[in-house]
């Protein structure tokens, strides 16, 4: 059917710089009425930036865009939402302290009215719900809500505005397969209404399964453009990385019986008393991969937290090799042996304005061969950071660089290179391939499976289900707070998965033939 | 306990309100830019400009509600000059609020000196006179409080109703709350966050020039140089004591004033044993403490103290 509607979107050679740095390169692109169409790219290929030009968030440098034969005024999310475009973003732009219904009504009335009219609000609200099955509670705040149930608020947001073209940034980054497939029903539903959806995404299946048509981006170029029907994954894949893929590894078993970290009745309360982890067991052994799958915010936090030292358990036990380190400094962690890649890289991982060479040193500078007399000894530091940078491609300047110049893929060799290194005992490995472009992704995969040949236990806590399955030796479910058995990646699919991870313990146990936890 | 009979006492009950007055145009106006996302540390020095402004506008000849508005302009300029720093270029908010207050303070001092340079005593004005409402004061006991009290006493009690209908029940409120919670989520939405924040600092600030406007025109008759005397730093404390709403913004600043009228008068009736200064503390204790009670459930603005940078990454 896309082949004969009439584009209600057009996209004319824009280009937009960011000081040196070239986002978007010429890139035309056509939108038809009731299509589907996918952004394929890798991270940084310039998928957002051209959809945040496009909703008036960013001006671009060079183009103009044309939406029913007629130029969008630019820069102007107001003038992107009065021609019908809507925006939901990968980060959701939703206030988490106000309800569901102000957030949507936010900006649709004039502003000096001297009352909401709330009533009209609703009942527009509840037909779009019944149409699109969106139900979400109106009068709840935000920050109760799932994050399914957030987006969910999103697209209602853009269809409270009558949109016409909806764009949806990376929407299933953050959802369940379960979730996600539910998004998918919904976007149809929108495009059999006559809506036109533009989805960013560098999942090929989501592409394959979603969308109408691909558009594929690679630093910034369109590369490759094709009606998705008949076309295969290992041909969006070749444009998106512009080559094949890179293989990983068949994994080799090295589990060896010697136990090496062990947490028992682990529970940690938050604020309000509710539990963040609930009596969690876990033991990990000399040479294995323990993934631990789940939907961020179930407990991984503090998991990793708790085995940096950065929070300690309010109950329960953590032994290293046998020894009690439950109430360890982050410090005493680290010297005892527990090494740390941290989910948020640039917040916890680095110190983002001091140089490569200070970060480098950043976990051990204490220590004999990089200090005396509690003065750092610069030469020695110096080489030591030569060393690594030479040895694990990271590419910088220089050791004087300040490290929130490198890139996400470099930043996180720079973590890697640091705490590999030390050939820690254990090492814990939060979500150490978020956001980076697939060569950056391989490497650190490598550098996982080398460390675990070499003897480290490596607890890989992630939400990306297929690295999981790849990398693991066994895997574990977190959700809200509570563990399930662990099971090996050979039981189970991405489907089953899901199943826990959205909470059906019950049916995932039964599918595994294991008892509940 | 004879000394706490003070409380059945009309007097006492008059000096809070009095007291309370200039604080509740204080924590309003600072309520109001914060919810917006911006922290307005200009607010002592803004204040001292609204005394001073306010008492030269009716020493000069004018009007005493001419005098008001003229603060209030003043004020609005201060914020004018906070916003254009903090919202648009996105500076550091206590950098240039500190900033402000030095400027607002020292030029309030300065000007006051060049108007009347020989000036020993500080010259007086007709302040405002009290309410006359004949029907409120037959009213035993609550009629006398409510009556001797200043027009401006009864303007700072209708901006607490004013406000607090603004920010929860219209758009421009609710648009205004969202900019101090997330203002991606206002911009997504089609409105502008320069605009909003900018208008919620000016209008804020023009409340505490009124606050101070109070002092000259109301609670003395005169300009003295430091007579706001820490009431703004108060305000600011007086904010989150309220978690950032209205009622209990009023409601802060009542119990903080009636702790000052009850020290002015426990030092007063009770025999010199202990020194006085223990008495002018027990407000500031009190704020400490009610502070550390009341703010640890606080959920502060998610945007307070961020800036807003359009198109950036």
């Amino acid at each position: 059917m896309s082949s004969v509607a009439s584009p209600v979107l057009q996209l004319h050679n824009i280009t937009k710089t960011f000081g040196s740095l070239v986002a978007n390169d010429n890139i035309s692109l056509t939108l038809r009425q009731g299509e589907m169409l996918a952004l394929l790219g890798e991270n940084g290929a310039g998928k957002t930036t051209l959809m945040n030009i496009l909703f008036g968030h960013y001006v671009a440098t060079q183009g103009h865009i044309e939406i029913y034969g007629k130029p969008l005024v630019k820069g102007s999310p107001k003038a992107a939402l009065a021609t019908g475009i809507g925006m939901v973003h990968q980060h959701f732009t939703l206030a988490e302290n106000m309800t569901v219904l102000e957030n949507i009504i936010l900006g649709t009335e004039p502003i000096f009215r001297l009352r909401h009219h709330l009533s009209t609000a609703r009942a527009k609200l509840l037909k779009l719900s019944m149409q699109f099955a969106l139900h979400v509670d109106w009068n709840t705040l935000v920050k109760d809500l799932s994050i399914g149930q957030r987006q969910r608020v999103e697209i209602l947001k853009a269809l409270y505005r009558d949109v016409k073209i909806l764009i949806l940034d990376e929407p299933t980054a953050v959802l369940t397969p379960q979730e996600s497939d539910k998004l998918f029903t919904t976007l149809r539903l929108l495009t059999g209404k006559g809506l036109s959806v533009i989805f960013i995404t560098h999942k090929l299946k989501e592409a394959l399964s979603g969308s109408d048509r691909c558009v594929v981006l690679r630093h910034g170029r369109v590369v490759y453009e094709t009606a998705t029907k008949g076309i295969k994954a290992s041909t969006l894949a070749k444009a998106m990385v512009g080559g094949a893929l890179p293989e990983i590894k068949k994994k080799k078993s090295t589990t060896s019986s010697q136990q090496l970290l062990s947490c028992s009745n682990i529970s940690i309360f938050g604020s309000q008393h509710q539990p963040l982890l609930d009596g969690i067991n876990l033991h990990l052994f000399k040479g294995e991969i323990l993934g631990i799958a789940g939907v961020s915010g179930n407990g991984q936090m503090q998991l990793a937290d708790m085995l940096s030292g950065m929070q300690a358990p309010d109950s329960g036990e953590i032994q290293l090799e046998g020894e009690r380190i439950t109430h360890h400094t982050p410090r005493e962690m680290m010297s005892a042996g527990i090494g740390r890649i941290p989910e948020d890289r640039t917040s916890t991982g680095i110190i983002g304005d001091m140089p490569v060479r200070e970060n480098i040193a950043l976990e051990h500078y204490q220590e004999p061969g990089l200090s005396r007399f509690g003065l750092l000894k610069f030469g020695s530091i110096e080489a030591y950071a030569k060393d690594l940078i030479k040895k694990f491609d990271i590419r910088c300047p220089s050791t004087e660089t300040p490290v929130r110049n490198l890139s996400g893929g470099n930043i996180q060799k720079l973590i890697l290179a640091r705490v590999l290194s030390r050939k820690p005992i254990v090492l814990v490995a939060s979500q150490p391939t978020w956001g980076l472009d697939v060569g950056a992704t391989a490497f650190v995969h490598e550098q996982l499976l080398q460390a675990k040949l070499e003897g480290s236990g490596i607890l890989l806590i992630s939400e990306d289900l297929d690295e999981l399955l790849q990398l693991s030796d066994r895997i574990q479910v977190l959700y809200k707070g509570k563990i399930s058995a662990p099971v090996s990646p050979d039981q189970v699919n991405a489907a089953t998965l899901g199943l826990a991870m959205s909470g059906h313990l019950e049916e995932f146990s039964q599918q595994i033939g294991q008892p509940a936890p | 306990m004879d000394i706490l009979l003070f409380f059945m006492e009309t007097g006492f009950w008059i000096a809070t309100i009095r007291m309370a007055t200039p604080l509740i145009f204080g924590t309003l106006g600072e309520l109001i830019c914060e919810r917006a996302g911006v922290l307005n540390l200009g607010i002592e020095g803004i204040m001292a400009a609204g005394c001073m402004a306010g008492w030269t506008w009716v020493y000069f000849g004018g009007d005493l509600w001419g005098g008001v508005l003229f603060a209030a302009f003043i004020g609005a300029l201060f914020g004018l000059l906070h916003s254009l720093f903090t919202v648009h270029l996105g500076l550091s908010q206590h950098v240039t609020g500190l900033g402000i207050t030095m400027l607002a303070a020292a030029l309030s001092s300065f000007v006051f000196k060049m108007l009347l340079p020989k000036a020993t005593t500080p010259p007086k004005i007709i302040p405002f006179a009290n309410l006359d409402l004949p029907w409120l004061a037959d009213i035993p006991f609550l009629g006398p409080i409510l009556t001797h009290q200043s027009p401006l006493t009864l303007l700072a009690f209708f901006l607490v109703v004013l406000v607090s209908y603004l920010l929860y029940k219209t758009p421009v409120g609710l648009s205004l709350r969202m900019c101090g919670e997330n203002p991606l989520a206002v911009e997504a939405q089609g409105l502008s966050v320069y605009t909003i924040r900018t208008g919620a600092v000016v209008v804020g600030s023009s409340f505490m020039a009124v606050g101070g406007a109070f002092l000259t025109l109301s609670a003395f008759d005169a300009f003295y140089i430091g007579m706001v005397n820490g009431r703004g730093w108060i305000c600011i404390a007086l904010v989150v004591f309220s978690s950032w709403k209205p009622w209990k913004a009023l409601l802060g600043t009542m119990l903080f004033a009636a702790f000052d009228a009850m020290q002015m008068r426990v030092q007063q009736q009770s025999a010199m044993v202990i020194p006085y200064q223990f008495y002018l503390m027990l407000p500031y204790i009190f704020s400490i403490l009610a502070m550390v009670i009341m703010s640890r459930r606080a959920a502060y603005p998610k945007a307070l103290l961020i800036p807003f940078r359009k198109g950036e990454r």
